[in-house]
């Protein structure tokens, strides 16, 4: 008893060796037999081995060339507004003179910047197909995408695009049994992720359209393929009901 | 209770009120997430409620009841004052500050992170800063027990310290080792990207952090209901404890083994090496050890009064054992819930196993049975021990107090075995939303419906036992007897000297970290390439 520390730490020893022995020796071996004691070596101890190389983007078409990062817009200058204004003006025909549209083009008054930017990135880029967009974009750099999607966020957005009926269920709650997720949980009424629109007051025949496009993978630039995913298990009826919500249309 | 009886009385108090808020939370989120009520408008108020519910349940609840009982043991078995009072005194009004800091920004809709934090995502900084402060508060009480055991071996040297404060002062010192984790991850991990000087968060590197606090935290919880066993329970029913030196032995093996042992919560994560997990499995199991020491040392203490009121036979002593006694009743359902838990336990831990209830609500019932069960019990049981002492009068009838006993222990079986179950059938947790209507999820309804009735019985035990603890206050005055602790059978003048300091097992709690955990962290800071943008809660862009 005397000595029952000393015991106790040599026992502990003990234990981590004959514990290290069949965590970082024996047992790699038996599972990774034939693949050579190095592979084994590193699956033990979590060092990246193979699999770094495998893990590389697939070959082939990519959704979008866009990073979408949280510096993705860089620091604003308070003039990019006001050059954003002044080439905004060629958008004005179809988007309204403030962005407020009035046919079935989007209302982009007061949407987050990152969701202008990005989308007239993949405009021209050619990674969202618009005969009229891709025409509109060819001709602009990077900068200035940057100062139109800044002026429009700088707007506001329209008093009434903000009220609309009750909610249908697949915008209030999605369909967990589908994996779709309620439609404000990345669109900004719950939570906003990055590069998601403001999409109440966007005309229905739009939304509608977008969401049909989505879910036959006409349109493809989300990057995690997430619209697609919800599209395409959305019914045609959600999806009315979805787009007849979000333009503020009452049935 | 000397000079500690106001402080001990303010950080019990505002255990057990924040502990009552956070169980109706509890009941709640059962409640709008089962086939009885509609789904909720907005998940996030779902989340907020469960942020909040871990956050108190996990941190500030049982942090309170360890430093107010802790503060409890060092005046009643030192006997005498504590040093550092105003020092005490900061640390609770930290704690206090931080929960509300916490409190207001998770309700706001501001950090609903979870309790435990799940980087990538990060929420307001002031909710973090709320943890921070409620830990730093913690840490102050660690050095208080340290110093006030320091102080009382420079009067009596070469004395034996008492066993409760000896276990104790293990217990502080073992949170002071594990919270590093959860603190190094909040302040050089989220807090640097909450506050908006980064954007990127290691998230690998992060959970294996959380990881280090994320076990041994169990084990710091567990200390004041395993003190509760070995010096409330024996005299309350008028026995004595059966070794001294097995008490010591289970505690210091805690310190050792809590550590080395966290990343069993990581069997699914791809950052740490299969090797690791291994050994850390290992080591898990070596926790059974302490905990069987325990069963055995307060089966034994408790055998010893049932012989004497005449019980018989092998088992037939048990019959014997003073059962209206709400220390051994409560006593009785802890052991019974874990040893259910404990079994639930053995399939976590086993990494083939865990993959199979890995983030089910298999281990939401698992964890409540052994800490809102096992441990929480006898949190009551301090609370009942000690009330008298801090207030100076008698609690009510002792049939409320049963009542609120049985009340909890057939709550807390009826909440959490419909969880294992439904769990084995593979209902995710920390859902808001289930579609009952759905053939495959249909079968669960009744379980899920049976564990939102088992959570109401455990409010209704809760409200009572607040109740039966604010009403003591209109009671009559009774005069205070000094506060007493078990003896032991044997109380030996000498125990081995590693057993009467912590040089050894606070040694062994290290180096035995940084062999388990030293390569993992080591590895995931060379590697340059795992960050990832940070997704922030709570509406920034």
């Amino acid at each position: 008893m005397k000595q029952f520390g000393l015991w106790t730490v040599l026992a502990v020893v003990g234990m981590v060796i004959a514990g290290g022995l069949v965590s970082y020796v024996w047992l790699p071996q038996v599972q990774y037999e034939g693949q050579g004691l190095l592979a084994a070596w590193c699956s033990a101890f979590g060092v990246p081995g193979n699999w770094a190389k495998e893990s590389a983007p697939p070959a082939g078409r990519i959704p979008s060339d866009v990073i979408l990062s949280h510096d993705l817009m860089g620091e604003a200058h308070p003039s990019d507004v006001a050059r954003g204004a002044t080439l905004a003006a060629s958008c004005a025909g179809c988007h309204g003179p403030t962005g407020g549209a009035g046919g079935n083009a989007p209302r982009l008054a007061g949407q987050y910047a990152t969701v202008v930017y990005k989308q007239l990135r993949d405009f021209k880029s050619g990674m969202r197909s618009s005969a009229i967009m891709s025409a509109m974009t060819s001709t602009l750099a990077d900068a200035d995408m940057r100062a139109i999607a800044l002026y429009y966020a700088s707007l506001r957005r329209p008093a009434a695009a903000e009220s609309a009926g009750p909610e249908p269920a697949i915008v209030k709650w999605g369909a967990p049994m589908r994996n779709i997720p309620p439609c404000g949980a990345c669109h900004g009424d719950i939570e906003h992720t990055m590069a998601s629109p403001w999409l109440k007051g966007e005309p229905e025949a739009y939304l509608r359209g977008e969401l049909t496009a989505f879910a036959s993978d006409t349109r493809h630039n989300d990057i995690n393929a997430q619209m697609r995913a919800v599209a395409r298990s959305m019914s045609a009826d959600e999806i009315s009901q979805a787009a007849a919500y979000y333009s503020g249309a009452r049935r | 209770m000397y000079n500690a009886r106001r402080l001990v009385l303010a950080h019990l108090s505002l255990a057990f009120a924040a502990f009552a808020l956070a169980l109706l939370l509890g009941e709640w989120q059962m409640l709008v997430r089962s086939p009885l009520h509609a789904w909720i408008d907005n998940a996030d108020y779902y989340y907020r409620s469960v942020t909040a519910h871990g956050t108190v349940m996990g941190y500030v609840f049982p942090t309170l009841v360890a430093m107010g009982f802790g503060y409890a043991i060092s005046v009643s078995t030192l006997q005498r004052d504590l040093i550092g009072t105003r020092f005490a005194w900061l640390g609770f009004w930290l704690l206090a500050i931080g929960t509300a800091l916490a409190a207001v920004t998770v309700a706001a809709g501001r950090a609903s992170v979870l309790y435990t934090f799940y980087p990538p995502l990060v929420g307001n900084a002031l909710y973090y800063i709320g943890v921070v402060l409620v830990v730093v508060g913690s840490w102050i009480w660690v050095a208080l027990m340290s110093v006030n055991l320091a102080a009382w071996r420079k009067d009596n040297p070469g004395q034996k310290v008492p066993f409760a404060m000896f276990a104790n002062v293990a217990g502080a010192y073992l949170w002071a080792w594990t919270a590093i984790g959860a603190a190094v991850e909040i302040l050089f991990q989220i807090l640097p990207v909450a506050l908006g000087f980064k954007s990127t968060v290691d998230a690998g590197l992060a959970r294996v952090l959380f990881s280090w606090t994320l076990h041994a935290i169990v084990y710091f919880w567990l200390v004041p209901a395993y003190l509760a066993y070995y010096t409330i329970l024996p005299r309350a029913i008028g026995s004595k404890l059966y070794s001294d030196t097995m008490a010591r032995v289970a505690f210091a093996l805690f310190l050792a083994f809590a550590m080395p042992i966290g990343i069993h919560h990581l069997f699914d994560d791809p950052m740490v090496g299969s090797g690791v997990k291994v050994m850390h499995a290992i080591f898990t199991a070596m926790v059974a050890v302490p905990t069987f020491i325990t069963v055995f040392t307060i089966s034994a203490s408790v055998e010893l009064a049932a012989r004497q009121r005449g019980g018989r036979g092998v088992l037939g002593w048990l019959k014997a054992l003073p059962w209206e006694n709400p220390a051994m009743l409560a006593a009785g359902f802890s052991f019974a819930m874990l040893g259910l838990g404990g079994a639930g336990g053995l399939i976590n831990m086993s990494y083939q196993l865990d993959s199979t209830v890995h983030n089910t609500q298999w281990i939401t019932g698992h964890f409540h049975l052994i800490f809102a069960g096992a441990i929480v019990i006898m949190y009551f049981v301090i609370a009942y021990d000690l009330w008298p002492q801090l207030t100076g009068r008698a609690l009510g009838a002792l049939s409320l107090i049963r009542a609120q006993l049985w009340l909890w222990f057939v709550g807390m079986l009826i909440m959490t075995l419909p969880w294992h179950v439904v769990g084995l059938l593979g209902m995710p947790r920390r859902m808001a939303y289930y579609d009952y209507s759905h053939p495959a999820i249909a079968p669960d309804a009744w379980l899920v419906i049976a564990s939102v009735i088992g959570g109401a019985l455990l409010v209704v035990s809760g409200l009572l036992f607040i109740y039966v603890l604010a009403s003591s206050f209109r009671a009559k005055p009774v005069p205070v007897e000094p506060y007493r602790l078990s003896a032991a059978l044997h109380e030996s003048r000498l125990v081995p000297r590693a057993l009467n300091g912590f040089g050894v097992w606070a040694g062994l709690m290290i180096a035995l970290t940084v062999v388990n955990y030293g390569f993992p962290i080591w590895q995931l800071l060379q590697i340059r390439t795992t960050s990832v943008p940070a997704v922030y809660v709570g509406g920034r862009q």
